[in-house]
């Protein structure tokens, strides 16, 4: 095999990572069916009053987001571990954090995606105005691949352990809280009349510091539990 | 040194409390209830400190290898975790006369609680890895992130709820009455060196555990008694 | 002022000794774990280094 350049191997882990992805279709259902299920138990605890549903709807859908981008966490890297895949990555040439990058997009891409394409319709149930939505699909389109990042961090730090996924959870749910309070805020901002662009700013510089420690300490972290 | 630190902060303590219950006077505005604060302050501070140190030993361990770091790492965390639970539960305490509520989610009080959660969390990955090395290692990585979250997540809370004002501002330093600051201080220092105490204690018996083969442990005088 | 004066704490009695005592009780429970670790390491090598003198 020729050496290929970083743009080439960041497509073909990525290919690789969705055709896998495609292969086992019922656990990308099976976050989104979580998703869709949370949401709809909101109104169901809380009672139907239209009033009270519009003002939690952001914070209603932006929390079922986060339970659901946990719940696929565990399988970011584990299956690699398993047969062996992750140790042939840690071999390549290339830097590990571009090949984490790539799989944390390729993750983003089967359990993000779907979320964001869903929301809008989740959205509707509480009866949300179309600006609202489209701030919304904004806000989790900035978001959701934070939620990623830091996951993988936390799916990289508990690699292979017993009662992973609990943990992974633990450690992941104190760090998500800045991406919470910017998403949720900024579908708050335009409800209640004011402009949502500080808040998508915020969003989009924590995307931006996300995207440039978050391969690498994952791949520190890779390195650690792969020792 | 453990004798010497748990001495004195014995002492500091008897002396703490005596200043906080006898000397300081009776607050104006808040009678007798402010007296909370001679716990609560220190807790807090000393809560934050400590994840500062943590987070200082595990980067230490992490980039220079010393296994002596990473023990001091994990042996503090089970102090820092308590007095953040002391700092709130005290501050719970100390909110409902004051306030009128248990719990506020305003900046301080909602860190403090995520700070709690960090140190489970550093606690629970720890104990959950079976390999000391890499435990030592994959806890110092969490530490270090947490404490570059801790910022980020404080101003973000401070910003999401801008009610944050006049009820959280406790005394500023010139208006508290001497006998209250030196009361204070006091405190401070008796939980310090209580601190310091129970991690030396702490970190002694990670060492005997973790280094139970090696010449020198049974040499020690305690264990060939 | 008197003893029953100063346990009321003017009306906040239960606050105020409601933090101190959660304060102490932490406090003491830490210590005493620590101590009984200790005594469970030291009980540890006692008995590995008996083990080691039995095979020597």
């Amino acid at each position: 095999m020729n050496k290929l350049s970083l743009i080439g191997l960041l497509s073909l882990v990525i290919r690789r990572d969705l055709v896998l992805a495609m292969r086992r279709r019922a656990d990308v259902l099976t976050t989104l069916i979580f998703f869709v299920i949370v949401v709809s138990l909101f109104p169901l605890g809380v009672g139907p009053e239209m009033d009270m549903l519009r003002k939690m709807a952001p914070g209603v859908v932006w929390v079922a987001a986060l339970l659901a981008s946990m719940l696929s966490l565990g399988r970011m890297f584990s299956a690699d571990y398993l047969d062996g895949t992750l140790e042939q990555m840690m071999l390549v040439p290339q830097s590990l954090s571009a090949l984490v990058l790539a799989k944390i997009l390729a993750h983003w891409m089967v359990s993000g995606l779907p979320l964001v394409i869903m929301a809008p319709v989740l959205g509707l149930q509480f009866d949300m105005s179309a600006q609202a939505l489209w701030v919304l699909i904004a806000a989790l389109l900035l978001g959701t691949p934070i939620l990623s990042m830091i996951g993988a961090v936390g799916a990289a730090l508990t690699l292979g352990l017993r009662g992973g996924g609990a943990l992974v959870s633990l450690l992941v749910l104190p760090l998500c809280i800045p991406v919470l309070i910017f998403g949720a805020g900024a579908v708050e901002a335009v409800v209640s009349g004011t402009s949502a662009g500080s808040h998508l700013a915020l969003l989009g510089a924590l995307l931006l510091v996300a995207l440039v420690f978050t391969p690498w300490v994952t791949a520190l972290a890779l390195r650690i539990s792969m020792e | 040194m453990v004798p010497w630190f748990s001495w004195s902060a014995a002492i500091l303590f008897v002396v703490g409390l005596y200043v906080s219950f006898f000397v300081a006077p009776t607050d104006s505005q808040q009678s007798e209830a402010y007296r909370i604060m001679f716990i609560h302050v220190p807790a807090s501070i000393l809560s934050m400190f400590i994840y500062l140190v943590m987070a200082g030993y595990a980067a230490l361990g992490l980039i220079f290898n010393t296994r002596l770091s990473s023990m001091m790492a994990s042996a503090l965390a089970p102090t820092g975790a308590l007095l953040a639970f002391l700092s709130l539960w005290t501050g719970a305490l100390w909110g409902k006369p004051m306030w009128g509520a248990w719990w506020v989610w305003d900046a301080r009080l909602t860190s403090e609680l995520i700070l709690l959660f960090l140190y489970l969390g550093f606690i629970a990955l720890h104990a959950s890895i079976d390999d000391p090395r890499r435990a030592d290692r994959a806890s110092a990585l969490l530490a270090i992130i947490g404490s570059v979250n801790v910022p980020i997540i404080y101003f973000s809370v401070q910003w999401w709820n801008t009610l944050h004002q006049g009820a959280t501002v406790k005394f500023t330093g010139t208006s508290m009455h001497v006998a209250m600051q030196q009361g204070m201080y006091t405190m401070l220092l008796a939980v310090w060196l209580y601190a310091i105490a129970v991690s030396l204690l702490r970190v002694r018996c990670i060492i005997l555990e973790r280094e139970c083969k090696a010449q020198w442990v049974s040499e020690l005088v305690e264990v060939r008694r | 002022m008197n003893w029953g004066e100063f346990f009321s704490m003017n009306g906040y009695a239960w606050y105020i000794w409601g933090s101190y005592g959660i304060a102490l009780l932490i406090f003491f429970i830490e210590i005493v774990m620590v101590r009984h670790r200790k005594t469970l390491v030291l009980e540890q090598l006692h008995l590995m280094r008996n083990a080691e003198d039995v095979v020597t």
